[in-house]
């Protein structure tokens, strides 16, 4: 049942990620050369949205969070890393299967490249678990439990400051 | 283009349906979306093929095990409801190189080709490292306020606009 959900999720996700032109190499790297900035504001909406919903249900404790650590060297190191890689292919892991299904087939070679970068990874895996992954780990933590305050006072701000450079956006055309 | 354009939806309203979905899937299936797991694991089934030992004994296919699970349905569910999404607005085509590279590097398809599948490589292994993808990372991590998700989407932005810059340096506005 749960690959089910799976795959219901994907499908709606997919559609919404085709209709917002999202699965675009021509709209990735726009904003990356900061010329257009849907994915953008495609993505912030996502999040502002998701994160009023989700600390509303975990307030009713009817959701878990699942927070992945905060380890300095992997995601820093990893971070820029991916995104070297992205501004390259023009796709991420996730819209590169939904530009196949909209008939963009250079990310084709994108994902044969990732599942290729997956195998080199899972090769050098146990040194960097030693080296790399043990730099500045901080473990599950939180913008909230990092400031040492509820989480709304940290929501509410960072919905504000999001209208905000969505306003600005619009003004400057982008 | 002008065409395409005008099928377009709002990326601030498919970027808030897309957070409603996240919220959807936390709530009643607990899943928070990511997408690059799936290739790890994908990789794993596939080399399990020809050394199911090896694959067995390799600590990170113990920690990502080769099988298909919820999150690669919802990858497959993607690129599924991307199809869904293009045809009903009957703008489905095959593109074999996107336009802006068509504009800056021509049409040939070797030389996208070879950028999309390094790329690939990069970005996976840097996927890997950080422990997620943008929508590992920078959806499920940021809406959730983790310090992780908001250092890797910095860190993925920050690398991506090295190299699609370095990639257009001195090209026009497309």
């Amino acid at each position: 049942m749960e690959l089910w959900y799976g795959l219901i999720t994907g499908i709606l996700f997919g559609f919404l990620l085709q209709k917002g032109h999202v699965l675009r190499y021509d709209k990735q790297i726009a904003a990356l050369r900061l010329q257009d900035m849907t994915i953008v504001k495609f993505m912030l909406s996502h999040i502002v949205v998701a994160m009023v919903g989700v600390y509303f249900l975990y307030d009713m404790g009817l959701v878990k969070l699942s927070l992945k650590p905060t380890i300095l060297g992997g995601v820093i190191i990893g971070g820029v890393l991916f995104g070297l890689g992205w501004g390259l292919l023009g796709y991420c892991p996730g819209t590169s299967l939904g530009a196949l299904g909209e008939g963009r087939w250079d990310s084709a070679w994108g994902i044969l490249g990732m599942l290729v970068g997956a195998g080199l990874y899972a090769e050098a895996y146990p040194y960097l678990q030693t080296t790399v992954l043990t730099w500045g780990n901080y473990g599950k933590i939180t913008i909230p439990q990092l400031l040492g305050v509820n989480h709304w006072l940290v929501i509410v701000p960072f919905l504000l400051i999001t209208v905000l450079l969505f306003r600005w956006l619009e003004k400057k055309g982008l | 283009m002008s065409m395409e354009e005008d099928q377009r939806w709002s990326p601030y309203l498919a970027g808030a349906l897309s957070g409603l979905v996240s919220i959807g899937s936390i709530w009643f299936v607990g899943k928070y979306l990511g997408a690059s797991t799936t290739f790890v694991r994908t990789t794993g089934m596939l080399e399990k093929l020809f050394s199911p030992e090896r694959v067995a004994n390799m600590p990170y296919f113990l920690k990502e095990v080769p099988l298909i699970d919820w999150q690669w349905m919802f990858v497959i569910g993607i690129a599924i409801g991307a199809f869904f999404a293009t045809v009903s607005s009957g703008s489905f085509r095959l593109q074999a190189v996107p336009t802006m590279w068509q504009e800056r590097f021509g049409t040939a398809i070797v030389p996208r080709a070879m950028v999309a599948f390094i790329g690939g490589i990069i970005a996976m292994f840097g996927a890997r490292l950080a422990d997620g993808c943008p929508s590992g990372h920078g959806l499920s991590g940021s809406l959730q306020l983790a310090v992780s998700g908001f250092i890797a989407l910095a860190c993925f932005f920050i690398g991506g606009l090295i190299t699609a810059n370095l990639l257009y340096k001195g090209g026009g506005k497309h």
